[in-house]
């Protein structure tokens, strides 16, 4: 129901997504690769028993915010914001994770993606408070600068440390 | 209630609280800024025992990261490698043979009374009472014992395995177990006979420490934090998992949004985790407690999993990003107190130095699981 919902109040922002055949992501056949380019932006609903999520937002980082708010709008806590170094494709990824807390089920992932070399995305510090360590963790463990964050300092890290450990090609 | 802060800048000075201070239970240090008693602003400072288990993560292979787990949360452990096991089993399509699941929940839930016995007597210590916690920690030496005669370890235990369990439990843990249940509840009898009624401690309780359901959502706070505030919020009701759907318990939620109320929650939990055990004790199939053929090498399909479990402290989850070898190409380990000491900086401004500390023991932290 909330995730019917929460898809209609994303449909502005995602006006191509009607045109797009639903891709199964994690479905073992990879169907990913049958469409010549990775579809950037756009709406998923994923299979709840395999992946453990119902909807997968593929979101640009200026849309980031707006989606954001959208998910924000509709009771949604935040659980979480982790990124991903996807290092051959030269791109992090950043997933941050949503859930409701009503019996009306429905987990939401938003992905958004940066360069590598001058990772940048907008914070969402604005919309959600509880934000600012998680962005803060993934500041520096991935090197991303979230854009507008009040306190980006080391959280976990030594606070004089310049290290970024969890990038995939990070010496100790 | 809180006073009302009249700020006055040229009179403010900074405190620190921690590293090493008794009440933090850890190392965790905060900066406040105070207005004579009143803390005007609080800034958490963490990362004093930060030892990147996300990195190790993706270094060990998935059976070598298993005891890692029990490194996150000391004193409820068995729930953080409970979802740990559910995820990869969830990516990999490994069947847990029901008995294996029965026991998992069952030594789950005496760990979650054994977490809540040390919260309570450390909690009751910070508000200046020593003596609970000499009763809390007998109560918890027969968990500890009844659990390390099967599992092999009092506190780190590496007993959930993917597939089942390491070893089946025996008539000796299920009457130990049995005879623990009337014991456990007379003892909380006891408990809330030497504590909830107190004058002093319902004074330092009651309508303090004030966190709202809407701060909660916007931090993320789960457990007892949550449901002190009226959210009925529970991973195990809410996004069943395991065998729980097969048993009766309740989801203890108060509306107080102060000190009194979580507190309530986490004694009531204590009852209903009884109820639990009691149950699946009963219920307890027979069967093997691994699968015939245990998996050997593990390499869940390359895709993006997440799972999520209701531990002690709280909503714990873990997100595992398989590229189909048998190391995981990302391990996020969504801690609880993390978020739920996070809204503590907020929470905490216009009380006084000793009631952000009452309001912080409310919150059942235990530092090593947000460090991670």
């Amino acid at each position: 129901m909330i995730c019917e919902k929460l898809k209609q109040a994303l449909k502005p922002l995602f006006p191509a997504e009607e045109t797009i055949p639903p891709v199964i992501v994690a479905e073992g056949e990879e169907p990913a690769e049958k469409t010549p380019t990775p579809q950037r932006e756009a709406v998923i609903e994923t299979d709840y028993a395999k992946c453990g999520y119902h909807l997968d937002i593929k979101a640009t980082p200026e849309q980031l915010v707006e989606v954001v708010s959208i998910i924000d709008q509709n009771d949604f806590f935040i659980e979480s914001i982790t990124g991903v170094d996807w290092i051959e494709e030269g791109e992090i990824e950043v997933v941050y994770d949503f859930s409701r807390y009503d019996f009306d089920l429905c987990r939401v992932v938003v992905r958004t993606r940066a360069d590598r070399n001058n990772a940048e995305l907008p914070t969402i510090t604005g919309v959600y408070a509880g934000a600012n360590w998680h962005e803060r963790e993934t500041a520096e463990f991935f090197g991303i600068n979230f854009i507008g964050h009040p306190h980006l300092v080391n959280l976990l890290l030594p606070e004089d440390s310049d290290i970024h450990p969890l990038r995939k090609d990070f010496k100790p | 209630m809180n006073q009302p802060v009249e700020l006055q800048p040229d009179e403010t000075f900074v405190l620190n609280v921690g590293p090493q201070h008794p009440a933090t239970h850890g190392v965790l240090r905060i900066k406040m800024e105070m207005n004579g008693e009143y803390i005007v602003h609080a800034e958490t400072v963490v990362g004093y025992i930060h030892r990147m288990h996300e990195k190790m993560g993706e270094i060990k292979t998935y059976p070598q990261f298993l005891m890692n787990l029990s490194r996150l949360d000391y004193l409820g452990a068995m729930g953080y490698s409970h979802c740990h096991a559910l995820c990869v089993e969830k990516a990999a399509g490994i069947e847990v043979p029901k008995r294996a699941e029965y026991i998992r929940v069952i030594m789950v839930e005496l760990n979650r009374i054994s977490s809540h016995l040390v919260w309570l007597g450390a909690f009751i210590m910070d508000l200046g009472g020593f003596t609970p916690l000499l009763y809390t920690f007998q109560a918890r030496e027969h968990i500890l014992d009844m659990m390390e005669r099967i599992t092999g370890a009092r506190l780190t235990y590496c007993y959930i395995r993917f597939g089942g369990v390491s070893r089946d439990i025996d008539d000796q843990f299920i009457q130990s177990a049995r005879d623990f249940m009337p014991y456990m509840r007379k003892e909380l009898v006891k408990y809330h006979k030497l504590v909830t009624g107190n004058i002093i401690f319902k004074k330092r309780l009651i309508g303090m420490g004030h966190i709202s359901p809407e701060m909660c959502r916007k931090y993320g706070a789960s457990s007892g934090v949550a449901r002190g505030a009226g959210i009925n919020f529970d991973i195990r009701r809410n996004e069943p998992y395991s065998v729980y759907p097969e048993l009766e318990f309740e989801v203890p939620v108060y509306d107080g949004c102060d000190n009194m109320s979580r507190y309530m929650v986490r004694m009531d939990e204590i009852e209903q985790s009884l109820r639990i055990v009691e149950h699946a004790l009963d219920q307890l199939p027979d069967g093997p407690v691994m699968p015939k053929k245990a998996p050997k090498n593990i390499k869940p399909p390359a895709g993006d999993y997440y799972q999520a479990t209701e531990t002690a402290r709280g909503t714990f989850g873990v997100r595992l990003v398989s590229d189909g070898s048998t190391t995981p190409y990302r391990m996020k380990l969504r801690s609880p107190t993390y978020s739920n000491m996070h809204l503590f900086d907020e929470a905490c401004k216009g009380l006084m130095i000793m009631d952000a500390m009452a309001m912080m023991g409310t919150l059942d932290l235990v530092i090593p699981e947000i460090d991670r």
